[in-house]
């Protein structure tokens, strides 16, 4: 590496202070940095510092979300497929490259856009306020495509990303200063902004569909439920007890299907399998916190059980374990609910902020069915509540360490 | 009634280059320097000049706002230099060994019939007073405060730290003096608090008249602002003294002796050492004798303390005023490839608190050589959690660190600003994954609650 070294040596006068390249100091300096870790040294203080960094930490986010982006490609290649050919019951594991293919087809070109233009507008702020490039946004620009519809245009994603990238984050001043989760924000942004591409029926399958057929989610069609018209998967519950319904349900969207995660969806979040795979990692390098995973896991089941409990419609009557493995429900908990910027930064306001979100998204979904999509409303509106949960749970403290002052 | 504390948080960090337990004796320094900037916060004033005599225990300069903290020569010469940097700021006193080493004429009486007040003078006048440090803010006590107690740590956890059961052997009747000059100094107690872990020599646990204490853990658990906090926390407008242990010896020794003898155990650490082990000198004293064919590479930073709170000095520097210990680790200002040595690569030779790298799958006998890069830039805080793994406090260090940033001087009263000092964060500054200078950041948290609040 020592040619590599050699270059940068060579190059950097011209974008050090006074170089007449200074101005582009920032993007080389980002460059430099992904090859060579700087030789800044310590200066007092701790003269010594732990290997990890912020470059470290969210290259391993991204290794845990390589699964979920994998199985988002081939399920994405099989339901383009499967509209293709207006058949659901195409097996699984048939025309296994072809369907590789053809979700890569689709898939790639979302992280490309992602990619391109959130780091484009990343340099641009870091060119204007004279910083290298921070690294969170390698975390968010693959979140975005994976939080997508497969069938979304492509110039929606670029618009929603930079909407996400400003406004969700560089107005506040950047990685660790923004107040809501990022790859969310450009997800919500499409949803309010272009809701025909972002909901209903015929977005989540790429390509053409032959006519009649439904390319509809086990969330949109659960959300027929609280309607008179029960539909499942494209033909409708004829029989309307609460019964015929979720027993249909489970015939087209079985636990186990949603667990492996071959059913409809977003490109990366349908598989269970895959999150968890990510949430191992996450939760080993402690880099996910574990009292957000488990407490938004519980709150989710609670709120499950609590629908059950009421029953007033069929939709009510899905059992709560379902829940948590259809939807963004997983992948939401494991890499949304866990940013550990927008997410409360105290040990006992994760449980909570967690708690309150695995609940708040499983209502969401059952009693507002306009908005299938709960995780990602519950979450949006957990991270606002962080700072308040987390005021509370700082003024506990300061008050436990007021009382030691009035008994000594 | 004595307590045994168990802490649960902390982090060891293991690196090479511990001394061994062997004692060179060198011979008197030729040169030493008293650093203003070693107390923080002061401004001095000379008392002496340019090329005048001095006998060890005369006084060098004094503070210029409490005028009865004095400061003392540690040997007997001549004033080599005044050393002044911008604004004529004093940054050290040069005195040059006249190598016979006279000491100034004690005035000590009897320490059993002394009243608190006649200790507290003799101190003052002798020069000891620097000795005695005071929470919150952590500067030089002031000798107008009462304080609620006075803490001694019998042992420092910081990597590499020198072993006080060896530094103190023997020295006993020193140590009870010095425990008995402190007890006349507070109506409180005196707290001495021993490693649970490892057995300590009798110097310690035949201590008088102080309250004794263990603490087990990692560290910070020999870190006297950790023993304070559980034994006897420090509330808005209460002071609490601190003393390193061997400094308790040497103003022991001062009421024993009646001489201003700095004379101390200092252990020559770090990986890059060849011989890392103990020497007898004295505070200030020039280290380049010390160093001499002991470094075993060119690019090495020298640091007075331990490599987490001590001061970078240069190879022929001078040891600072409350220093055990020299180490000396390998600077880290090169480039590192990304994939063999930065933050792509397996990592077998980082010693990281957080599982991403594999430090955790190595044996816990492994040790690490670690150099001064911080290995990574400086960013916004992101990841939560870290900080309160290697805290053992009921104070929230995350909270309290960006209530000093943010000057928010409310928020870190309430959040326990007045228990902590920089080096309680020593730790948290290393895991931290934004590398952000946590320690300076206290300070200067602290230096605003010293100017608005006190």
């Amino acid at each position: 590496m020592k040619f590599l070294e050699k270059i940068v040596h060579k190059h950097e006068p011209k974008f050090a202070k006074g170089g007449k390249l200074e101005k582009w100091n920032p993007i080389f300096e980002s460059f430099t940095t992904l090859v060579f870790t700087p030789a800044h040294t310590t200066k007092k203080g701790s003269h010594i510092r732990d290997g990890v960094d912020l470059k470290r930490t969210m290259m391993l986010v991204i290794v845990a979300l390589i699964p979920c982006l994998l199985f988002g490609i081939y399920n994405t290649g099989h339901y383009e497929l499967v509209a293709e050919m207006g058949d659901r019951s195409l097996p699984y594991l048939d025309q296994f490259w072809s369907k590789v293919g053809a979700g890569a087809f689709v898939v790639l070109p979302l992280l490309v856009v992602s990619y391109g233009v959130g780091l484009t507008v990343e340099f641009v702020f870091g060119v204007i306020k004279g910083h290298s490039l921070h690294e969170g946004f390698l975390v968010s620009g693959m979140l975005i495509p994976l939080v997508m519809p497969a069938d979304v245009p492509l110039w929606m994603v670029a618009v929603a990303t930079v909407f996400a990238v400003v406004i969700g984050k560089e107005i506040f001043g950047g990685t660790g200063m923004n107040i809501v989760n990022v790859a969310l924000t450009a997800r919500a942004f499409l949803f309010f902004a272009y809701p025909t591409s972002m909901s209903g029926d015929n977005v989540w399958m790429a390509g053409k569909e032959v006519d009649g057929f439904t390319g509809s989610t086990a969330l949109g069609d659960l959300a027929t439920f609280t309607s008179d018209k029960m539909m499942v998967a494209g033909s409708e519950v004829v029989e309307g007890t609460s019964q015929a319904a979720i027993s249909a349900f489970e015939n087209s969207y079985s636990m186990m299907d949603s667990f492996v995660g071959m059913i409809p969806g977003s490109v990366g979040e349908t598989s269970v399998i895959a999150c968890l795979a990510g949430a191992a990692l996450l939760l080993f390098t402690g880099i996910g916190s574990m009292r957000i995973i488990l407490s938004f896991v519980i709150g989710g089941f609670a709120g499950g059980l609590l629908m059950n409990a009421i029953g007033s419609n069929p939709y009510m009557d899905l059992p709560a374990a379902h829940h948590l493995l259809i939807g963004g429900f997983a992948f939401g908990c494991v890499f949304m609910a866990t940013d550990p910027v927008t997410a409360s930064q105290t040990a006992f306001g994760k449980i909570i902020y967690g708690f309150v979100g695995g609940l708040l998204a499983i209502l969401i979904r059952v009693l507002n069915p306009a908005y299938p999509e709960g995780v990602m409303l519950a979450i949006l509106f957990m991270n606002i509540m962080a700072p308040i949960i987390d005021h509370y749970v700082v003024q506990a403290n300061v008050k436990r360490r007021l009382k030691r002052l009035k008994t000594a | 009634m004595s307590k045994s504390i168990k802490l649960k948080k902390g982090l060891d960090i293991r690196l090479m280059g511990e001394a061994v337990t062997v004692k060179t004796n060198l011979a008197m320094p030729k040169m030493v320097s008293v650093k203003p900037s070693d107390f923080h916060n002061l401004t001095p004033k000379m008392v002496v000049k340019e090329g005048e005599m001095v006998k060890a225990g005369t006084i060098l300069f004094h503070d210029k706002y409490i005028e009865s903290v004095k400061f003392a020569s540690p040997i007997s010469g001549t004033v080599k230099a005044i050393v002044r940097g911008e604004k004529r700021r004093i940054l050290e006193v040069l005195v040059e060994s006249d190598g016979q080493q006279s000491y100034v004429d004690a005035k000590s009486g009897v320490l059993s019939g002394m009243s608190s007040e006649q200790v507290k003078e003799t101190m003052l006048a002798a020069g000891l007073w620097p000795y005695l440090n005071q929470r919150p803010i952590d500067v030089v006590a002031d000798p107008k405060n009462a304080p609620k107690s006075i803490f001694i740590s019998a042992f420092s956890s910081a990597p590499l730290a020198p072993d006080y059961n060896f530094a103190l052997q023997g020295k006993g009747e020193e140590f009870q003096a010095g425990l008995d000059a402190l007890a006349k100094l507070t109506q409180g107690k005196v707290y001495l608090t021993l490693n649970a872990k490892v057995a300590s020599n009798e110097v310690f646990k035949n201590a008088k008249g102080v309250e004794i204490n263990t603490i087990s853990g990692k560290h910070p658990a020999g870190n006297v602002g950790t023993q304070i906090h559980h034994i006897d926390p420090i509330n808005k407008g209460e002071f609490v003294w601190t003393v390193n242990a061997q400094d308790v010896a040497i103003i022991g020794r001062y009421f024993v002796t009646g001489k201003y003898d700095t004379a101390r155990i200092i252990a020559l650490t770090g990986s890059e050492i060849k011989d890392p082990h103990y020497f007898e000198t004295i505070s200030g004293a020039n280290i380049a004798e010390l160093l001499k064919d002991q470094i075993t590479s060119d690019n090495v930073r020298v640091i007075s303390g331990n490599v987490l709170t001590g001061d970078k000095i240069s190879k022929d520097g001078y040891l600072g005023f409350y220093h055990n210990e020299v180490s000396v680790i390998p600077e880290g200002d090169q480039l590192k490839f990304v994939a063999t040595k930065g933050w792509f690569g397996p990592g077998f030779d980082k010693f990281s608190n957080s599982r991403t790298f594999p430090t955790w799958i190595l044996p816990k006998s492994k040790k690490f050589r670690l150099d001064t890069n911080t290995n990574g830039e400086e960013r916004a805080f992101v990841v939560t959690g870290e900080l309160e793994r290697v805290f053992p406090f009921d104070i929230l260090p995350m909270q309290l660190v960006k209530a000093a940033i943010t000057d928010d001087i409310d928020s870190m009263e309430n959040l326990g600003i007045y228990e902590v000092a920089p080096e309680d964060f020593a730790l948290c500054e290393y895991v931290c994954t934004s590398k952000i200078d946590i320690q300076d950041k206290i300070r200067q948290g602290l230096d605003l609650i010293a100017s608005e609040c006190m």
